[in-house]
Order: structure tokens, then sequence, then C-alpha cells
């Protein structure tokens, strides 16, 4: 176990480095870079000017003993990055978990459905439907979506709001203002849960068609068990594990639908502030982004990792 | 003939009659045929004119009509003729982007599987490392630092899609090397170059291939994704770059789906048709894998 914290933190120690480096390799001036659209006095910028001539390895020093400094601050927004980051987590936060809870039990189940008779009617349209799903870029379900069901087409009048998460000017504290963020949250998150639903039943059904050559499955029904008490007693608790390891390993896929479905939506979390760190290009924003991921994803590896190795004894020699 | 190139004869045809007989695989090849010929005949069919701003001759974003049958764009471009251009960017980049990533996925994946010291732990380290961290995010850093253009648009997905294939293939790799004649060869002399040429690179080949089909399906979800982030060329209208336009011109909340649904469609069915031609042709290579 100690083993596998080790390789997440040399994990992350890569991605800090790579971090670093890559930003480094840009062309041009670096002070530009840092300060485009900003007001600087003369003393700012001797003060970056300066930093910036410093030997490549000192700066390295400096960045490593504080990859979060308080004090780095946004281009284009003219404020701290990590703060602008603290900020907007929340809302991605309330989107992704949401739409990861509801497309694991949606998933979970028609995989298993779909997976204990392989083959049958219901699988062959759920398998159908699910690739359908898996091909599409998740963006542009999204699109469709607010076309039909925001805006109005073929006869569907608009409902749902075009984008934002609260109507301006109402109280989110107030248990109308969670109603009107719910109405705002409905639209963003059935196109994630739809895009993600499509990966975990794939995965279900490919665990639990697994599950059913295991000899223990035999052994059940020759005890004389019924086919629902063989699924559901035996069967789906082991074929559960691997697809519940596997929705934490997704975390990075997860990431992907995040920041264009946001950018559609306008939804205020940390997949918008990276389509507006790359308008500009914001590189110190980007930056602290792309470590924000990478943390998030390591971590949701590592989790699902010791998952498995708590609940599955066979792994743990 | 030699007796090896007859027998890879003979295992071609073994394939092609299995592929025959698999119904998506067939569809998938169907759809993929359509689409390859209309990125082939676009510019022999579709003068350069039409794409060209200051010559549209329709209105803005006019919904479909028999002049203009998939409607127009913000500045007035036929929606038909744009989509035939784009399947033909959308298709280069994703198989250009594939070739570099299955290049350097079967490279390290053999390279890491033949040798088994620290060089090949190392190997097995980066590949770890590429597969963990977030595709897209990593992909935006990289296309930010080179610039937005259609090559550096390939090379971005190239280097960030190889991981996957370099797992699968050094395993094949491992079961591979411990075949008796692996050891017969080395037994004779032969050097790791050849071992790994004329012995391993023919084994793994047919998962190469299956691996390829299905590695091309992501590449273009990829390279949609990226396009409308607005990290790809901005000129050249390929299937992500359209809808990234559509988007930004407010064709959405105009509630113009003319625009937005048939970039979307052709990427759905590419993408699907690449994925049943692979998930086909790994059931015949590799029947224990697939489901």
């Amino acid at each position: 176990m100690a083993s596998r914290v080790l390789r997440a933190v040399i994990t992350l120690a890569f991605v800090v480095v790579f971090n670093f480096f890559l930003f480094r390799m840009l062309p041009g001036d670096p002070i530009g870079l840092y300060t485009r659209g900003r007001n600087q006095d003369a003393e700012q910028l001797l003060e970056l000017r300066r930093a910036l001539n410093k030997p490549l390895l000192e700066q390295f020093l400096t960045y490593i003993r504080n990859p979060f400094d308080a004090t780095i601050d946004s281009t284009r927004f003219s404020r701290p990055v990590w703060e602008m980051i603290g900020e907007r987590m929340w809302p991605t936060i309330l989107l992704l978990g949401t739409a990861i809870v509801v497309a694991s039990f949606i998933g979970i189940w028609i995989g298993i459905r779909a997976g204990w008779k392989p083959g049958g009617r219901f699988d062959r349209m759920s398998t159908g439907a699910t690739l359908m799903l898996y091909s599409m870029p998740e963006f542009w379900l999204g699109m469709m979506l607010l076309i039909v069901f925001s805006v109005g087409a073929f006869g569907i009048p608009g409902f749902f709001p075009v984008g934002g998460m609260s109507t301006p000017g109402v109280d989110t504290s107030t248990p109308l203002g969670w109603l009107n963020v719910l109405w705002h949250l409905v639209l963003p998150c059935t196109t994630l849960i739809l895009i993600y639903l499509a990966d975990y039943a794939l995965v279900m059904r490919a665990s639990l068609i697994d599950e059913r050559k295991q000899e223990y499955l035999t052994l059940a029904r020759a005890k004389g068990l019924r086919d629902a008490v063989v699924r559901k007693r035996h069967a789906v608790p082991n074929a559960l594990l691997p697809t519940i390891t596997l929705i934490f390993l997704s975390l990075g896929f997860v990431v992907t639908g995040a920041i264009t479905v946001e950018t559609v939506f306008s939804w205020p979390g940390l997949g918008l502030l990276t389509y507006e760190a790359l308008r500009g290009p914001d590189i110190p924003l980007l930056q602290a982004i792309f470590l924000m991921f990478s943390i998030a994803v390591i971590v949701a590896n590592l989790i699902a990792e010791l998952l498995y190795v708590v609940f599955d004894p066979r792994v743990r020699s | 003939m030699s007796v090896a190139s007859q027998r890879r004869r003979m295992a071609f045809a073994r394939f092609s009659t299995g592929f025959r007989h698999d119904r998506a695989g067939m569809a998938g090849l169907a759809i993929l045929a359509v689409f390859v010929a209309t990125a082939i005949l676009a510019p022999i069919l579709i003068p350069e004119s039409a794409l060209d701003l200051t010559k549209a001759t329709g209105g803005r974003l006019e919904s479909p009509s028999w002049s203009y049958p998939l409607g127009t764009d913000e500045s007035g471009r036929s929606m038909l003729l744009l989509l035939a251009w784009g399947t033909r960017i959308s298709l280069t980049v994703g198989l250009a982007a594939t070739v570099i990533s299955v290049v350097i996925g079967t490279l390290f994946g053999i390279t890491a599987g033949h040798f088994r010291g620290l060089g090949g732990h190392a190997l097995v380290g980066v590949t770890d490392w590429f597969l963990v961290i977030p595709f897209l995010p990593l992909a935006i850093v990289l296309a930010t630092v080179l610039g937005p253009s259609t090559m550096n648009l390939i090379i971005v997905i190239g280097i960030t899609s190889w991981a996957g294939t370099a797992r699968l293939i050094r395993a094949q790799t491992l079961s591979i090397e411990g075949r008796p004649y692996l050891e017969r060869s080395r037994a004779l002399g032969a050097g790791n170059w050849h071992q790994m040429t004329r012995h391993v690179l023919p084994n793994v080949f047919p998962l190469v291939l299956a691996n390829t089909t299905l590695t091309v399906a992501i590449v273009i979800l990829s390279e949609t994704t990226l396009s409308f982030l607005g990290l790809g060329d901005p000129l050249a209208p390929s299937w992500g770059s359209l809808l990234d336009r559509a988007f930004s011109s407010g064709a959405v909340s105009s509630g113009a789906w003319w625009y937005v649904l048939p970039p979307g469609i052709c990427v759905v069915l590419v993408v699907l048709a690449f994925t049943l031609v692979g998930r086909a042709t790994e059931r015949i290579v590799d029947p224990g894998r697939a489901s």
C-alpha cells in the first residue's frame, strides 16, 4: 500500500516538473506573457524581470518550494489564481458529483440487465444506444439539448435557462434559490449523465459477462437458487468491484466532459475557467488549472487502487 | 514464393472471410467508404471559392432551402459544402494523428516488453504517467505552448494518445517473449533488433491493426474537442471548428439547429464506424479479449 502512495507522489512530482519547464519553452517575451492585459507599475515590472532573469534552476527551486503560491496572479483577471480556483471548484464538484452518482446508478442497472443475458433483445438495444452515446462529442449533445429544450425547436417550447448557475439577482441561500440552481443544473447534468452512463454500462456489462463464467455461479445454480437470486446475491456484488474502481479511474475522462460542457452552458466552474484562460492565453492560470486537474485525477486513481486492495483480498499479497 | 509470405497471404484471406461475415463490421466499413469518398472528391467537386468569406452568396444563418440544403453559416456560406470540406480536414487530422500515436505506442510497447532491465522499467513509468494524466488538460497546455495550427493539432493528439496502445502491445510482447522460438533465436545469436523486428513485431501486428481502428475513433473525438476549444487552425473548417464557430456566432441561442446538428452527426457516424470496424477486427484476431 505504501508503494502505491509513493508512486502517486512520484507521478505528481513529474507533473510539477513538467508544468514548470513546459511553459518556459514558450517562444517570445516571457514578461509580456505574464503581464498581458495588466497594468503594471515600473517597480512591479522590475521585480518580475529580476525574477525571470534568475538562473532556470533557481527559478525552479522557488517554484517547487511552493507551487500553490498565493501571490501568482492571473494575467487576465488580475487576481491570485489559486483564489479563483478555490471559488470555481464548488460549482464543478456539484455538477460532476451529481452527474457521476446518477450516471453510475443508471449505467450499472443497464449493464446488469444487458450483461446477464448477452445477445438478448435488451442487450442488443442497450449496446447499440451506449455505443452511439460513446461516439458523441459531449459538448455537441449539450448544444443540441440547449437548442431543443432551452431555445425551443422542432415544436418543443424552451423551458430551461440558456446558461449560468442561477438567475442574476436570485439569492441562492434560500430554498427558492436552491430550486433556481437546480433548474439551471438540469440540462448540463443530463448531458454529462448520458455521456458517462454509456461508459459505465459498457464496463458493468463486460464485468458481469466475465463473472458469469465463474464456477461458483454453477454451484449457486446447482443448489437450486432462482436466477434472480444467483444474479443479485452472487454475480452482481463481485462484478461491481471492477466497475466501481473504473468509475474512479475514469475521472480523467470525466474532466474532459466538464471542460466542454461547462463552456457550452456557461456553468461557472473550473471547466469554464479553463476556456476563459485559453482565450488569453492566461499562462499562470492555465498552469494552475493543469496542476489542479492532475492532482484530482491522481488522487482518484490512488483511491481506486486502495479500494481494490481493501475489498478484494486476492490482490492484497 | 517464400513460406512466410505464403503464410501471411493465407492469414489475410482468413481474416477477410471472417470480416465479411461480421455484419456490424461491414456496416462500419460501408459508412467509412462514403466519408472517404467525400473527403477525396471534395476538392474536385467543390471549388475552394465556396469557402471564401468574401464570395458568400447566402444570407446570415438561413434555414435549409433548395439552394442551401443544410442552410448557411453566420457569413452566408453553404453548410453542405463546408461540411464536405470538413470531412477532408477531420479525416486527415484523425489519420495522421493516429499514425503518430500508433507508431509511438508500438515502439514503446515492444521496447518496454523486450528489455526487462532498468530501461524497460523507465519506459513503463513514462507510459503509466501518460495514462494517468488527464488527456484534455494535458493537450490544452501542449497546444497552447505550440500555438494553433493543423500540424500542431496532429502532433498534440499524437503524443497524448499513445499510452493505451503501448500498454496493450507491451502485454502481448511479454507473452510472445516467453515462447520457445524466441529462445531458439536467442540461442542462435539473434540480436535485440532482429528479435524485435523479425519475431515480436509480426506477432503483435494483428493486435496493432485492431487497436489502430479503435484509436482513430478516439483521435477524431479528440480533434473535435480541441478544435471546438479553438486549438486548431481557425481557418480550416474541420467538424470541430464548425461547431466552435456555431457556438461563438450565437447559432445555439438563435436556434439554428442546421448549423449544429450536421457536423455532430458526421462525427458520431465516423467514430461509430471506426469503433464497429475495430471491434470486428478484434473479434477475429483476438477472440479471447473481445466481448
